[in-house]
């Protein structure tokens, strides 16, 4: 058998079914790791103690029927969890614990899943580096000073670390796909009203989605059954019958028609990538499936119409973040002074330019010019999405147009930072499933992504598809504990 | 419209007419909140009636109630106004420490309902005051500045209770037609049973819109709006010194300017909210938390086959069936405890003189003691049954009075009280010709006078004939059978 | 179009966060930078596209008219930066 924490999910619940393998072996393992892997700065919060007991309660009376038997698992700091600090990468939230669990994390615990602990990520998942933090930058483990992605970086470094079997975290605009190719794992964002938004602290209420976050596509399909939950707490919860995704994981893709959009050929893409895309294309073609050629025409207005809709929602959501309730809160000689100093000092700069720009593309005059246009625009993106899906059952693209960069390399321009979710952006505002799976590294060995995008509720069919390339790309990610300390 | 139905301000020669809307905030009577499962039940404990939604927790989320909209739509019905098919919750976005969420979810381009109108009965005749809409939102909680004299407090059971707000076109033009206006709202809204109309309990409050223009003037002038006043009276003494103020500010040749205001009740006159100097910018825009509202056909059918018979209709029959005068009507159907207490009485007995006790005798009372007529003190069985004995001659009106004042003590039944008390009306011809022998036998002087043409005296005739009975005696008799031997 | 001072301001006073010159100029830049790349958006004419007001495909869904209501005040007042066990505080608001 091998290292513990280097198992797959699916190899830690067999193990675990068939008694090789005790929960509280299993916990130990990854909180021993995550010991000696500070210097990552995944851990927000831990929640070892609480875990090894949980782990030790599994085992004196196991139910193996379950789907995740005594599995710990770590998430991203902005599900909300009952009775551990939830901060969601803020100052603002920096005391706060909630007294509620998310249906999703609590889909986890359901199933027979531990909590490890609160993952770092970037401040209310404003971010694709994982810098904007309160907490500090996250270490990607695939090499010294490189940021692992974001906003879910803490995540993707998990995982990549084998901090974690598994995570989950959520994708606004990329969140999950976007690092998943930076760390060369595996990330799924579902169809929006797939997952309950319920208890996630919100950043885009209609972009927001929680998915898995895993080291192969089989993880991911365990791991998406688990979480995908119908919820009348949320109103945008869609009842309809979720697959049984691992089981009917299937690598036969035959016949399939894969959609290849030309507007993702963006000028400056490096060789790489394009090789990568390429490549991508003809293992599809070997495992039988048809390509085609189609045309997604305003994928260019993607980034602009999220930079309006994206921090226009933000900028109400955070409004409740005032120092009245819960969380920080810095004094005022009276209620607007208190307001303006709390928010001032316990925002981050990403997140205060978000609400700065959310606040204006709503103010009076300018709904119109920005908002409203967004939200035609966004319409028009959505309907490329629907034309292309009547000539093809998938869509391959890259994840991202670049491999992970340098900590500090972009943290002064905001646009060339935005600009790192080109390829996952439109997929948020068209509400579609879409998946990331390691694909290639680059010239510096760092690992590349390749974005299948679905039908909605067509998460199976992504899944599939993944599984089949993921055979043929068989990607290894030879990742060499360098941060490891004794 | 007749002359007496203006309302005008003077100044040196010039006359002023003051031009008013109201948006109505008018509280849902559900047992839950609009958006959250907590209970909206007045005057529990402070913050003892909310849930993680109403203080606006991260990730909590909105769920609606579905009887809030019924109530929408019915109320809409009531206000023969456009039920809209397709309605959006927008969120309005300020900060205020009651507001636990930074927005107030509200409609703000698609309410749930759309133009309807109210019908006024005024002195000088009807007159129709038309509905802008009628839209869904949540109440904010509430700050109490009195408690800590250092810091303000704040309650949240209020936050996320349904409203209705309900904006009237600036079709109001007086003090008197704002109180009729609210009462009709309040009175529909009862029949409805939308909104307990309770204004102490803040359950109807409303925002006053107020501006003025020269007599004769087409153009509305610059209005102002007086925030959340929660009584007729303060809503008409606020109409009128922030209608004078705004005089004074143009005679002096001065803008007014469109703003938001508070009225000091105690000093009588309107303010100017510190906030201001924020312009108030509420970003509305559809909350992404919510889908669009739809109400199918169907809904709004059944919602309408289960309208009860209104105060314009019931009006309208109360005159045509029992021949009431419309200002006796007016009166019964205003609230709907009395038109029930009014129909429950004439089941049984005389239309006229039902109208005629409920509202003479009954209303003197209710008011003296200052109580609704749901708590009468006489029900209206007892008050029927005594109708019918005056009706019938066992009592005349004059000693019903008498049995009325004593059925007020706990609500006893006048047949009793006639029997045991021996007020039972004389009305034997034989009894009643012998106590008139007696009248004229002691009265022949009297007797004399009347014969010679002092037709006058007649009434002393009935007066003694009447005493001699000890009040008992059938006036209509008595009053034949003096004729007979007087003029005889 | 520019973003300048005065409107960064009148922006940050909307969003109640309290920003120092230095800060608002730093800003004011980045606006305008984020604000070109979004004025991408003008070069589309979208007069006859009506806007998307949800993604999820499908109407309200609607809660029945029921009470759940523990009475959760200790909960809802834990995490409160003032202490007081009945309500919020929050500094002297004069109206
Ligand atoms: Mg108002
Ligand atoms: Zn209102």
């Amino acid at each position: 058998m091998s290292d513990i924490t280097s198992q797959s999910l699916f190899e830690l619940t067999s193990n675990v079914k068939e008694k090789k393998l005790s929960s509280g072996e299993i916990t130990k393992a990854f909180i021993d790791r995550a010991e000696k892997s500070k210097k990552l700065n995944v851990y927000v919060t831990d929640n070892f103690e609480k875990a090894i007991d949980q782990s030790k309660k599994f085992d004196s009376n196991p139910n193996f029927d379950l789907k995740l038997p005594g599995i710990p698992i770590a998430v991203k700091d902005l599900f909300c969890t009952n009775g551990v600090r939830t901060t969601a990468g803020s100052k603002i939230l920096n005391n706060f614990v909630p007294t509620y669990e998310s249906t999703v994390t609590q889909n986890l615990w359901s199933q027979g899943a531990i909590l490890l602990g609160k993952l770092n990520c970037d401040e209310f998942a404003m971010g694709s580096s994982n810098e904007t933090s309160f907490f500090g930058n996250v270490q990607n483990p695939v090499g010294e000073n490189l940021v692992p992605g974001g906003s879910s970086g803490g995540s993707s470094a998990a995982v990549a670390a084998n901090l974690t079997p598994v995570t989950i975290g959520t994708d606004t605009g990329g969140s999950i796909r976007q690092p998943a190719s930076f760390t060369g794992t595996v990330g799924l964002k579902p169809t929006y009203g797939s997952c309950s938004r319920y208890g996630i602290v919100a950043f885009a209420s209609s972009l927001d989605q929680a998915g898995p976050m895993t080291k192969n596509v089989r993880d991911c399909s365990i791991l998406l059954e688990v979480i995908s939950s119908f919820d009348q707490k949320d109103s945008t919860s869609i009842d309809y019958k979720r697959n049984c995704y691992s089981k009917e994981l299937s690598k036969d893709i035959k016949g399939k028609k894969i959609g290849i959009p030309k507007e993702y050929r963006v000028d400056n893409m490096p060789d790489e990538i394009e090789q990568l895309w390429k490549n991508g294309i003809s293992y599809a073609k070997d495992c039988g499936a048809e390509i085609i050629d189609i045309s997604l025409p305003h994928t260019n207005y993607a980034l602009p119409t999220y930079y309006i809709v994206a921090p226009a929602e933000a900028s109400s959501n955070l409004a409740r973040y005032d120092g009245v309730k819960y969380g920080f809160r810095s004094p005022g000689q009276n209620l607007i002074e208190m307001y303006e100093k709390t928010r001032s000092e316990g925002f981050g700069d990403e997140v205060k330019r978000r609400i700065m720009i959310g606040t204006y593309v709503l103010s009076s005059g300018y709904y119109d010019a920005y908002y409203l246009k967004a939200q035609k625009v966004r319409k028009l993106i959505k309907k490329d999405f629907d034309d292309a899906f009547s000539k093809v059952d998938a869509i391959l693209t890259p994840s991202t147009p670049s491999s992970a960069f340098k900590i500090g390399e972009k943290t002064n321009d905001p646009v060339s930072m935005y600009l790192n979710d080109i390829f996952t952006v439109p997929i948020n505002l068209a509400g579609l499933p879409g998946i990331s799976i390691p694909a290639g590294k680059d010239k510096n060995n760092y690992p590349l992504g390749l974005q299948v995008i679905g039908k909605p509720f067509d998460e199976q069919n992504i899944l599939n598809i993944s599984y089949a390339l993921e055979d043929k790309i068989n990607f290894k990610n030879d990742i060499s504990d360098w941060w490891l300390s004794e | 419209m007749s002359k007496n139905s203006e309302y005008l301000i003077e100044r040196e020669n010039k006359q002023y007419e003051v031009i008013i809307g109201l948006e109505v905030h008018a509280q849902v009577t559900s047992e839950s909140k609009l958006f959250s499962q907590s209970s909206t039940k007045f005057g529990a404990e402070p913050n003892t009636q909310v849930s993680l939604v109403d203080a606006a927790f991260p990730g909590m989320l909105p769920v609606i109630n579905e009887f809030c909209i019924d109530q929408a739509i019915k109320t809409g019905i009531g206000l023969k106004a456009k039920i809209n098919k397709k309605s959006v919750f927008d969120r309005k976005n300020y900060f205020y420490a009651d507001l636990p969420q930074g927005y107030q979810i509200s409609q703000y381009k698609y309410p749930i309902v759309g133009e309807g109108k109210v019908i006024l009965d005024m002195p000088y005749g009807q007159k129709e005051i038309g509905i802008e809409r009628l839209h869904l939102e949540q109440d904010a909680g509430k700050s109490i500045h009195d408690i800590d004299p250092n810091n303000t407090l704040v309650d949240l059971n209020r936050s996320g209770v349904a409203l209705m707000e309900i904006v009237s076109k600036p079709d109001l033009r007086s003090p008197d037609e704002v109180n009729v206006y609210i009462k009709k709202l309040r009175s529909i809204m009862r029949y409805l049973g939308t909104c307990d109309g309770n204004m102490q309990e803040g359950s109807l409050r409303a925002d006053v819109n107020v501006s003025v223009r020269l007599k004769g003037e087409t153009e509305f002038g610059t209005r102002c709006e007086i925030k959340n006043v929660n009584s007729i009276k303060f809503m008409q003494m606020a109409i009128i010194s922030e209608a004078n103020r705004q005089i004074d500010l143009l005679e002096e040749g001065k803008d007014i300017d469109q703003e938001t205001r508070l009225f000091d009740t105690k000093r009588n006159e309107t303010r100017s909210m510190r906030s201001k100097e924020d312009a108030h910018d509420y970003r509305y825009f559809p909350d992404p938390d919510l889908l669009p509202l739809e109400i199918s056909q169907e809904l709004i059918e059944k919602i309408k086959s289960d309208i009860p018979e209104l105060p314009d209709e019931k009006k309208k029959r109360f005159i045509d069936k029992f021949n009431l005068s419309p200002y006796e009507a007016t009166i019964l159907v205003s609230d709907i405890e009395t038109s029930n207490f009014f129909e429950e009485v004439i089941k049984n007995s005389d239309v006229k003189l039902a109208t005629n006790w409920i509202t003479g005798e009954l209303f003197a009372v209710l008011n003296e003691k200052n109580l609704e007529i749901s708590q009468s003190p006489v029900s209206a069985k007892n008050l029927s049954k005594l109708i019918n004995l005056i009706k019938d001659g066992t009592i005349s009106g004059k000693i019903a009075k008498t049995v009325f004042e004593q059925m007020i003590d706990g609500d006893q039944d006048p047949l009793i009280i006639v029997k045991e008390k021996g007020l039972k009306q004389e009305s034997d011809p034989k009894a009643i010709e012998e106590l008139i022998n007696k009248v004229i036998e002691n009265n022949s002087d009297k007797v004399a006078e009347y014969k010679s043409g002092k037709d006058k005296l007649f009434g002393f005739f009935v007066g003694q004939a009447m005493k001699e009975s000890k009040g008992k005696g059938n006036p209509q008799l008595i009053n034949k059978i003096l004729k007979e031997k007087l003029n005889g | 179009m520019s973003i300048d001072l005065k409107t960064v301001k009148h922006i940050s006073k909307l969003a109640r966060i309290s920003i120092d010159d230095e800060k608002a100029n730093k800003l004011k830049g980045d606006l305008n930078n984020i604000f070109e790349f979004i004025e991408k958006l003008n070069e589309l004419n979208t007069d006859n596209v009506q806007a998307l007001t949800s993604i999820a495909e499908t109407t309200l869904r609607f809660r029945k008219d029921e009470i759940k209501s523990e009475n959760i005040r200790e909960k809802i007042l834990k995490n409160s930066p003032e202490e007081n066990k009945d309500f919020f505080v929050v500094p002297k608001v004069v109206e």
